[in-house]
């Protein structure tokens, strides 16, 4: 799965996205792309700041007033998403051919309304293709038996302030789940949760999705947890996609100096952690060209005049560098 | 435990909140029943002049006025007067108010700054002198009163509920429920507002008593309910020319209106340290 040909869902064009701050235009993505297959996980990673969460919300057309799409495309399974109208957006997107898992468990859920009232909210109102036919109350019960829920039929009236962070995390999944999804988009679904029960929402993500022809934007930072359970990572960084890879080839083969200063800086076995020299950009002011000239060791005056292209260096590899890393 | 029932454990555990709806329970029940529960129903009106200002006794607890009225009936009579202003003049601000801070808040345009900086005009002036200017200028009434504090009273609600709505906005399931195809109007109705209307609950209360306060002030002065109502500003106003003589013209009045707008003080007090999510997920 190369992210080519019929088989893609997801399709982000040359996205670039404007805030309009008190400060200044934030230019916080530049020219983006990005692609996801059918039934593929995509990483998308990057430092704070890097556009990777904008670039998701745009899919969705969530941003916030302030926000800008100043150039590009985005198309879901060929469909054109910009330029549908807000009420298609809402009765034919958001909710049913793309769902939401949102980065904070503890704030993701409505604190007013129980669990069982939230959850029989969206098998009405969205559908539940994800889970097949039966009353709201019952189907409810099923997919939370799914994620793993210990005895479901004692959580459902519950408030979310009453579950753990894992609880909520897995309850936010079976309602991003519920209404048979073609893509899923978790925004650092785990961050916010121990180490241990990170490994489990990992793993429970992992029977969930893969095998089941559910297609999933996975944004993280952490290149650790990508690498568990993406089939394809994106590197993100100012704004700007700078690498592309199936996940073993990045970890083992990266091309742009980016991404090798990334891996880099990855905490090892001898103990010593390496820092990318300088200092991620003032998007209001960006760089010039190649976002990352400043900091990069390969860089030369042609970097800083112009974006360039991506340019494919293997088969699913492609690299936006005028300079790439030798294989 | 459900949330309701431990709302009530609370309730009934809290005193301040407990003792001011006890206090309020019992204005609402004397407004209702005002013609069973005074002794001289008739009073209201009629006068005898052969019995004023009679000092409190067991034929009239409060004493008489210079009209020879019962002060007692009249003082529950003006319970009713009380509760209808306030209760008016609060569900219209309620009315007028919230939609406007739940619109200021969901968004952030012109149309959020214009409203808000209308509401700070209003709130940079005294409630009392703009309500005695529009009640003095549409002539001195009951329903001037209620419509002089509705449009003096909504910008509190609408300021309440602005805050609140634009720290919700950034929460996170907010953000999901658009996610998820939800209109503004779903989003607002049925998300944010839920979660502001403890807010919206506590500053009605203390607005009843604000409320309540001010109507009497403007009758007081004259800018209000007029003679020979029997609401209890009028009331006290018409005690002055006989103080300290009959002290127990203005005293009764003046402890109604004290007994009742601490009522609603404490209630609003309680309910804000009940309702405080934040002090809720102490009690899990």
């Amino acid at each position: 799965m190369d992210g080519s040909g019929n088989n893609v869902l997801l399709n982000v064009n040359r996205l670039t996205v404007h805030f309009h701050t008190d400060r200044g235009l934030v230019r916080a993505l530049d020219h983006a792309d990005l692609r996801v297959s059918r039934g593929e996980v995509v990483g998308l990673i990057g430092e704070s700041g890097s556009g990777k969460s904008t670039l998701a919300r745009s899919v969705l057309r969530i941003l916030p007033f302030s926000a800008e799409i100043a150039e590009g495309e985005i198309s879901l399974s060929g469909e054109d998403l910009l330029a549908m109208k807000e009420s298609d957006l809402n009765n034919r997107v958001r909710g049913r051919g793309i769902t939401l898992i949102p980065q904070d468990p503890f704030t993701s859920l409505n604190p007013v309304y129980s669990i069982g009232t939230q959850m029989e909210d969206i098998v009405r109102w969205k559908g539940s293709a994800g889970i097949g036919e039966g009353p709201a109350g019952a189907k409810v019960i099923e997919i939370l038996e799914r994620v793993q829920i210990p005895s479901p039929r004692d959580q459902i009236g519950k408030y979310p302030h009453q579950l753990s962070g894992g609880q909520r995390q897995r309850i936010l999944i079976a309602m991003a789940l519920l209404p048979g999804p073609a893509l899923v988009i978790a925004d650092e679904p785990t961050t916010a949760l121990d180490v241990t029960v990170e490994a489990q929402i990992l793993q429970l993500m992992k029977s969930l999705v893969l095998g089941k022809g559910i297609s999933v934007l996975f944004i993280t930072h952490d290149l650790g947890v990508a690498s568990q359970i993406c089939h394809r990572i994106v590197v993100m960084y100012a704004g700007q996609d700078m690498e592309e890879a199936p996940v073993d080839v990045l970890f083992s083969n990266p091309r742009h100096p980016y991404t090798k200063e990334l891996l880099e800086s990855l905490p090892n076995a001898e103990g010593t952690i390496r820092d990318i020299p300088g200092e991620v950009p003032n998007l209001i002011q960006p760089p010039p060209g190649c976002r990352f000239h400043p900091r990069c060791s390969r860089a030369n005056n042609l970097c800083a005049l112009v974006l360039p292209e991506k340019k494919t260096v293997a088969e699913g590899h492609r690299v936006r560098c005028l300079y790439p890393l030798e294989a | 435990m459900t949330g309701l029932k431990l709302t009530w454990r609370k309730f009934s555990r809290d005193r301040l909140a407990f003792t001011g709806s006890l206090i309020i329970l019992s204005l609402v029940f004397t407004a209702v029943l005002a013609g069973v529960l005074a002794p001289y129903p008739e009073d209201v009106y009629s006068i005898h002049p052969g019995e004023r200002l009679q000092p409190p006794s067991s034929r009239h607890f409060f004493g008489t006025d210079n009209m020879g009225r019962d002060i007692f009936s009249r003082l529950l009579f003006g319970a009713r007067i009380t509760l209808i202003i306030s209760i008016i003049a609060v569900g219209a601000s309620m009315l007028i108010g919230v939609p406007l801070g739940l619109l200021a808040g969901y968004y952030e345009n012109w149309f959020s700054e214009a409203i808000m900086r209308v509401a700070d005009v209003f709130l940079s002036i005294p409630q009392i002198i703009l309500a005695i200017f529009l009640a003095q200028s549409l002539g001195p009434s009951i329903h001037s009163v209620i419509l002089a504090l509705s449009v003096t009273y909504w910008p509190w609600f609408t300021r309440i509920v602005f805050a609140e709505t634009r720290t919700l906005k950034k929460a996170s399931f907010i953000e999901a429920t658009e996610a998820l195809g939800a209109s503004r109007i779903r989003t607002m109705l049925l998300h944010v507002l839920p979660n502001v209307s403890s807010s919206i609950i506590v500053r009605s209360s203390i607005g009843m008593g604000f409320t309540i306060l001010t109507a009497a002030a403007l009758g007081f002065l004259g800018a209000g309910a007029q003679p020979p109502t029997p609401e209890w500003g009028v009331t006290i106003a018409e005690s002055r020319q006989f103080l300290p003589d009959a002290w127990w013209y203005a005293t009764f009045p003046g402890l109604a209106i004290f007994v009742v707008v601490m009522g609603f003080n404490m209630l609003g007090d309680g309910l804000r340290d009940i309702l405080d999510p934040r002090i809720r997920r102490g009690f899990e």
